[in-house]
């Protein structure tokens, strides 16, 4: 077990910069994901810290030890891949036992540690069997099986239920996450897929172009996304964003769009403090801070239903307010009554208000 | 082209069969034919047997194998035994495991020297028989050689090399000309192996003899069988070192291949090349099924 920090490390890739000054400390025995979508450079991140890759500058520590120079077998690390790979001409036991052997373990202590975290994993009378006669989740498994069992300091997931189906991946992020708590291995997750992160990680850190845009517990990042990007990425459906105008009086504030204007004097001193009269912003609220209401309500926006989704416990509304579109969700699970014209109120302490070049400035 | 009716009748189809069914008769089947039965005639092509040839029986298979005098010297044994220097030499040490080798340094290396490199082996694989053989010549000649001029710029004394290391001429020779057939079989094979296999044996704790040996040699056995059933039967049969040692001299050097031809196209004995002919083909008969015997195995088992 141990901690993870990476200093101001950069990777380049010829003209291509992946990792970008990144610095990050990861806390002994939590579960941290690395979220963002694809060619973000949270893989490349990933490779960094296990060894795969060079930091162009910075530097690596793992626990008391600066790493960075160090090839990934003298790391202490385990690494379980997105396509598992787990070699196909052995057996699940040899696949398994693989790290051990390499160190020079016995043939039967091997079979014996194996025997033990198999039985934990439940893969225990698939050890005789090649990976080709697995399931998917057994091979998943199994991969996992590999990267536990030589107790490393550090665990390293890429993607690693990308390749499940949707039923399994539930079923995997579950277990994931009971394996970690039960284990307390420092554990670093890739991930784009922004539920698997909120469900599995004690923190998470956002990705965007090589760039970290912010670090949080999944309640932080949720509630308060440092960015639009991180807003529009993190949520499902994401937070809606309409870009307004803020009007600021002696002792007024409006939110003005196309076909609204939201009365925000209650934050009038606030939004004073940062913005000025007439600039352009971004209004940012969650889906499930919506709500149908009457006509006329100083809170509320005009619109017009599009798709109405019921999910069963909850209900997703689609909304068209001039050339955007809202998502309201509704926790009730019955579709709403209005259907056609009807107007949305917006809870004023429940809202964010970005800057046009998407910094947080309110919320 | 499933179910439905062919598009011709059989004797149609048969008819737009014969003209290759012809060719193949008559440049395959027929001389195959005729070097089989030549081998039991005293045939020659000039002399009282070049008109009155007549059955001999096993008389040149007899005399090919005479084991009183067959390992010296100009004699089938001796033949065999540098032939089988030469094919564990220069195909199996020499093109194998440094096609793998090439392969293996290359591996994920991309760039302008992969390039040159491969360039290079590939030029000595494609270049025409008659050109190598010359070249190398003057690479190994004794006075005028460059090897030598090289030797003698280290202040070696210089080494007449097609008289004194024949076998070891044609061997690296023949390495050379050849390796670049296994180096792009082994390269295909190794890309064909994600990445990430090699990644996670790294991460695990393996070496990179740990790796080569676990990961890698497994995943390409096959490629490995192929590559040595296809360079031993080639390397077997070829006739390129006639080129630079003729065989010589004193018939240090003289491989299977060059010993067939002595006795069929310069002593133009063709019952006994007809035997000698025979005697080879069998040879590579028996180096084939076993190599593929072995090859089926593997498929049963992986």
């Amino acid at each position: 077990m141990a901690r993870i920090m990476l200093e101001n490390v950069t990777r380049r890739f010829g003209l291509v910069i992946a990792v970008d000054n990144v610095s990050l400390p990861i806390i002994d025995g939590e579960f941290f994901a690395l979220l963002g979508p694809s060619g973000c450079g949270k893989t490349t991140t990933l490779r960094l810290i296990a060894g795969l890759e060079v930091p162009t500058a910075g530097r690596v520590h793992i626990g008391d030890r600066d790493v960075t120079g160090l090839p990934p077998r003298e790391r202490d690390v385990a690494m379980v891949f997105q396509d598992y790979a787990l070699y196909p001409h052995m057996t699940i036991l040899d696949n398994v036992g693989y790290p051990l052997k390499v160190r020079g373990v016995g043939r039967r202590e091997i079979r014996e540690r194996v025997g033990e975290v198999a039985g934990f994993l439940q893969i225990a009378e698939l050890l005789e069997r090649r990976p080709a006669q697995l399931s998917g989740g057994q091979q998943q498994r199994a991969a996992v099986a590999r990267a536990v069992v030589h107790k490393p300091q550090v665990f390293l997931f890429d993607e690693p239920l990308s390749n499940l189906d949707a039923k399994l991946r539930l079923e995997a992020r579950g277990f994931l996450k009971h394996l970690q708590h039960e284990l307390g291995i420092t554990t670093v997750y890739v991930t784009h897929d922004q539920a698997e992160a909120l469900a599995l990680a004690d923190r998470i850190a956002i990705m965007n172009q090589g760039r970290i845009i912010q670090v949080g517990t999944p309640l932080e990042v949720y509630r308060r996304p440092q960015t639009t990007f991180v807003a529009g990425f993190i949520g499902n459906p994401p937070m809606n964003l309409v870009p307004c105008r803020l009007e600021v009086g002696v002792d007024t504030a409006h939110l003005v769009g196309t076909t609204f204007r939201l009365d925000l004097t209650s934050l009038r001193d606030r939004l004073a403090l940062t913005l000025r009269d007439g600039e352009e912003v971004i209004l940012g609220v969650r889906p499930e801070h919506l709500t149908f209401c009457g006509q006329g309500d100083s809170f509320a926006i005009p619109a017009e239903t599009y798709a109405i989704q019921p999910l069963g416990a909850e209900c997703v509304v689609i909304l068209l307010v001039d050339s955007t579109t809202l998502s309201v969700r509704l926790f009730t699970g019955e579709p709403p009554q209005q259907t056609g014209r009807v107007w949305v109120g917006v809870n004023p302490e429940r809202i964010l208000v970005y800057r046009k070049s998407g910094e947080l400035v309110l919320g | 082209m499933t179910g439905g009716a062919p598009i011709l009748s059989r004797r149609t189809g048969f008819f737009f069969l014969l003209p290759s069914l012809g060719f193949v008769s008559l440049f395959i089947l027929f001389p195959f034919v005729w070097v089989f039965y030549l081998s039991f005639t005293n045939q020659t092509l000039t002399g009282v047997t070049a008109i009155q040839s007549r059955l001999v029986g096993l008389a040149n298979y007899h005399r090919l194998l005479d084991f009183e005098t067959w390992m010296t010297s100009g004699q089938f044994g001796n033949a065999l035994r540098i032939s089988a220097q030469f094919v564990v030499g220069s195909a199996l040490i020499g093109q194998a495991l440094l096609g793998l080798a090439i392969a293996w340094a290359f591996y994920r290396w991309r760039g302008a020297f992969r390039e040159i490199v491969y360039t290079l082996v590939i030029l000595a694989w494609i270049i025409p028989d008659v050109v190598v053989a010359f070249t190398w010549m003057a690479f190994l000649d004794r006075d005028r050689g460059t090897l030598n001029a090289i030797l003698q710029l280290l202040r070696l004394a210089p080494v007449d090399w097609l008289i004194q290391q024949p076998v070891l001429s044609i061997i690296i020779f023949n390495t050379w000309r050849g390796t670049a057939f296994s180096m792009l079989l082994f390269s295909s094979a190794l890309a064909t192996i994600p990445p990430s296999y090699l990644e996670s044996a790294e991460v695990a704790g393996a070496s990179g003899w740990q790796k080569f040996r676990d990961i890698i040699l497994p995943l390409i056995r096959s490629h490995i069988l192929t590559d040595i059933i296809l360079i031993t039967l080639w390397t077997f049969n070829t006739f390129t070192p006639f080129l630079i040692t003729g065989g010589g001299p004193a018939f240090k050097s003289e491989l299977v291949s060059i010993y067939t031809f002595r006795i069929a196209f310069q002593f133009f004995e063709f019952g006994r090349g007809g035997a000698i002919a025979v005697a080879m083909m069998l040879i590579n008969l028996v180096l084939a099924l076993t190599y593929l015997t072995i090859l089926r195995r593997q498929g049963v088992r992986t």
